[in-house]
C-alpha cells in the first residue's frame, strides 16, 4: 500500500517535471475512491498557492533590488547573503504586527475585504496552462472566466474603502473604481482579436494555435504579428492599470491618498491586499504570456527539451520584470491623463486593431511570393497610421508657452 | 512622436540597472556600521566637557559658573557646584561642577552653550552614534561620559581647537607675566623699603601719615 502511494507520488513528480499527460492519473487509482475527487482538487490547488505565493515573496525582494539598481542603489542587503531573506523578515513583520480596526468602521465588511479580493485572484489562475500538460482547469471559455473572476476584484477594493471610513480609502477606491473599469474594456477588446484569430476562448486552445515555426526559426506567437504586437502592447498598459502598478497606482497614490483603499488595514490583511495584488499582477502577465508570447512554447526550434513551464515562468517572470522596469522609470498619472489615455487613446486603438486582425485573417489566402512581408507592412500601416495620428492630436493640442500671471508681478 | 519620451527613459533606467553592476563609481551608498565617512571638520551635534591633561575630573576646564545652564533654550543642561575648589589652567582657585549632566534627547545642538562658556570649558562633538536601550538614563549623558580630552578636540575640531590653545596660552603667559612684574615691583617695593627704612634709622620721619589715605571716598 504504501510502496503504491510512493511509486505513485514518484510518478506523478516524474511526469510533472518531464512534460507527460495525465501526471494526476498516476497517483490517483492508488488512492481509495472515496478520497480521489478531494486528492484531485488538492493537487491542483496547492501548486498553484505555493508556486506563486513564492514567486511574490522573491518579487517583493527583486523589485526593491531592481528599484535599487535603476536609481543607483544597492536595494536591501542586509538580511541574509544579498537579503534574500527580506521577504521573510517582512512576513514575520507583517504577521507579528497589530490588527487595527477603526472604531467606525464597518467590521464586518472592513474584515471580508482581503479575503474578497484574495479569493478571486487566486481562482484566475485555474484556466492558466502552465506547461503542455499543466492546466488546472481546461474550460471552453476560459478567456471568460479569467474576465469575469478579475473583475470581481473591483468589489473588494470598494468594500475596503467603504467599510474603513476614512476619507483617502474612500477617496483611493473611487479612484480604482473608476480606474479599473476603464481599463477593463481595453483589456479585454485587446484580448478579442487573439480570440477571434484562434476562434476559441480556450487559453489551452489559443496556445496550441501558436505553435510551429515561420522559416523554420520565427516562432509563431501572436506578438510578432502586427496586431499581435500592437494588441500586447496596449494589453501591457491596460493591466499595469488593472494590477494597480506604476504608473497607474493612482489609488494609493502615497502623496495624495496616503494609501488609498489600504489606509486602514495593518498586519496580515494589509499583507493579504498586497499578497492579492501582486497575484493579480502574475494571473494577467501569465495572461498576456498565454495570449501573445506563445504560453509554453519554446521560442527556437531547438529548446523544445527544455519542460515547457520553464518557458511559461521564464516568459512570466519577464513580464514582471517589464512592469519592474516601467514602474522604475515613468512618473504617475493625474487622474485626467489616465482616463484620457483609457478612453480617447487606448479603446480607439484596441478596435482599430479589430479590424487591422480582420485584415490579416483575410489576407490569410494571399500565396504571391513575400505575401507574409506585404500583409505584415499593411497591418503595421493600418495600426501605425492611427498611432501616430491619435498620438499628435491628443497630445500636440498641448504647446508650452510662457506663463502669465495675472497679478502676481 | 507619442511615447518617444518613454522609450528614452526607459533606456536610460535601462542604463544604470546595468552601468550599476559593473561601474561601482555610480554607487554612491555608503554602507553605514561597515563603512564611514569621516565627520566633516564643520560637523557638529551635541556638546561635550574639555579636559587638560590625564585626568579627566582634574582636568575638567569647566569652572560651573552656570552660564551655559540659563543660557540653554530647551534647558539640558543641569549643575550643581562643589564646595572645594580646584585651580584652573593659570592656577588661578576656581569652582567646579559636582553634577554636569546633559540631557541629549532634550538637546537641540543650537551651541549657544559654546557661544557663551568664558573658559572654552564646553565644545561641539561630532559623535552621533548614541543610541541606546535606555532612553532615560542612556540619554542623560553625566560629566564623566560628556569629559574628552583636548587632544580629541583637536582630532574633531583641528583649526578651531588650535585657535583655542593659542588664546589660553597668550592668556596664560599674560598672566604669568603680570605674576613676574608684580612679583619684581614687589621685590623692587619691598628693597625701596628697606632702602628707606635704613634712612630712616639716620634722619627721623617728619610726616606720620597724610590725610587723604583715611578719607574715605564720596558716593
Amino acid at each position: 500500500m504504501i510502496a503504491d502511494l510512493l511509486n505513485g507520488i514518484g510518478l506523478l513528480l516524474w511526469r510533472v517535471v518531464s512534460d507527460q499527460p495525465d501526471a494526476k492519473g498516476a497517483l490517483l487509482p492508488v488512492l481509495p475512491a472515496v478520497l480521489q475527487p478531494v486528492v484531485s482538487a488538492v493537487l491542483s490547488v496547492a501548486p498553484i498557492i505555493g508556486v506563486f505565493a513564492s514567486l511574490f515573496a522573491l518579487t517583493t525582494l527583486l523589485e526593491r533590488k531592481g528599484l535599487g539598481r535603476i536609481q543607483n542603489r544597492l536595494g536591501p542587503n542586509r538580511v541574509g547573503p544579498f537579503g534574500i531573506l527580506q521577504p521573510a523578515a517582512d512576513g514575520l513583520k507583517m504577521l507579528t504586527k497589530e490588527d487595527i480596526i477603526p472604531r467606525s468602521a464597518d467590521k464586518v465588511v472592513h474584515f471580508l475585504a482581503p479575503v474578497c479580493l484574495a479569493v478571486p485572484t487566486l481562482l484566475a489562475f485555474a484556466v492558466l496552462p502552465y506547461g503542455r500538460n499543466l492546466v488546472p482547469l481546461d474550460l471552453d471559455a476560459g478567456l471568460l472566466f479569467f474576465f469575469a473572476v478579475g473583475a470581481s476584484t473591483e468589489l473588494s477594493i470598494f468594500m475596503a474603502g467603504w467599510s474603513s471610513r476614512n476619507k483617502y480609502s474612500l477617496l483611493g477606491a473611487m479612484r480604482a473604481i473608476a480606474q479599473m473599469i476603464s481599463y477593463e474594456i481595453p483589456l479585454i477588446v485587446s484580448s478579442v482579436t487573439v480570440v477571434m484569430m484562434t476562434g476559441t476562448l480556450s487559453p489551452m486552445h489559443i496556445v496550441e494555435h501558436q505553435a510551429g515555426f515561420i522559416w523554420g526559426f520565427i516562432p509563431h506567437w501572436y506578438v510578432l504579428t502586427p496586431w499581435g504586437f500592437a494588441g500586447f502592447v496596449i494589453f501591457t498598459i491596460a493591466s499595469l492599470a488593472e494590477s494597480n502598478r506604476s504608473p497607474f497606482d493612482l489609488p494609493e497614490a502615497e502623496s495624495e491618498l496616503i494609501a488609498g483603499h489600504l489606509t486602514e488595514y495593518s498586519g496580515f490583511k494589509y499583507a493579504l491586499f498586497f499578497l492579492a495584488e501582486y497575484l493579480g499582477m502574475f494571473a494577467i502577465s501569465g495572461l498576456g504570456v498565454t495570449l501573445f508570447l506563445g504560453g509554453w512554447h519554446a521560442p527556437l526550434p531547438g529548446l523544445e527539451w527544455i519542460p515547457s513551464f520553464v518557458w511559461f515562468f521564464g516568459k512570466l517572470v519577464s513580464m514582471v520584470f517589464l512592469f519592474i522596469w516601467i514602474r522604475g522609470t515613468v512618473p504617475r498619472l493625474r487622474v485626467d491623463q489616465l482616463l484620457n489615455l483609457a478612453w480617447k487613446f487606448l479603446l480607439p486603438l484596441a478596435l482599430i486593431n479589430l479590424v487591422v486582425a480582420a485584415v490579416w485573417h483575410f489576407t490569410a489566402v494571399w500565396t504571391f511570393p513575400g505575401a507574409l512581408v506585404v500583409r505584415w507592412l499593411l497591418g503595421a500601416a493600418l495600426i501605425g497610421g492611427p498611432y501616430v495620428l491619435l498620438g499628435s492630436a491628443l497630445s500636440g493640442a498641448k504647446k508650452n508657452t510662457l506663463r502669465v500671471y495675472r497679478y502676481a508681478t | 512622436m507619442l511615447g518617444e519620451g518613454i522609450i528614452k527613459g526607459m533606456a536610460e533606467t535601462a542604463r544604470n540597472f546595468l552601468g550599476s553592476y559593473h561601474d561601482a563609481a555610480r554607487l554612491t551608498t555608503v554602507e553605514f556600521p561597515e563603512d564611514k565617512i569621516p565627520a566633516k571638520e564643520s560637523a557638529r551635534n551635541f556638546p561635550f566637557l574639555v579636559h587638560d591633561g590625564e585626568d579627566a575630573m582634574q582636568g575638567l576646564r569647566c569652572v560651573a559658573c552656570q552660564i551655559c545652564e540659563k543660557e540653554c533654550p530647551p534647558k539640558c543642561i543641569f549643575i550643581i557646584k562643589d564646595t572645594n575648589k580646584k585651580p584652573d589652567y593659570v592656577g588661578k582657585l576656581q569652582f567646579q561642577p559636582k553634577v554636569f549632566d546633559i540631557d541629549v534627547s532634550v538637546c537641540m545642538s543650537c551651541q549657544i552653550c559654546v557661544e557663551v562658556c568664558p573658559f572654552d570649558a564646553i565644545k561641539m562633538d561630532t559623535d552621533f552614534e548614541l543610541g541606546g536601550s535606555d532612553r532615560f538614563g542612556g540619554l542623560l549623558l553625566n560629566k564623566r561620559r560628556l569629559a574628552k580630552p583636548n587632544s580629541y578636540y583637536h582630532t574633531i575640531h583641528p583649526t578651531e581647537a588650535a585657535e583655542v590653545d593659542g588664546r589660553l596660552a597668550a592668556e596664560k603667559a599674560k598672566v604669568e607675566a603680570k605674576a613676574k612684574a608684580d612679583a619684581e615691583a614687589k621685590a623692587k617695593a619691598a628693597a625701596a623699603a628697606a632702602a628707606a627704612k635704613a634712612a630712616a634709622q639716620t634722619t627721623p620721619p617728619v610726616v606720620a601719615s597724610t590725610p587723604a589715605a583715611v578719607v574715605t571716598p564720596a558716593k
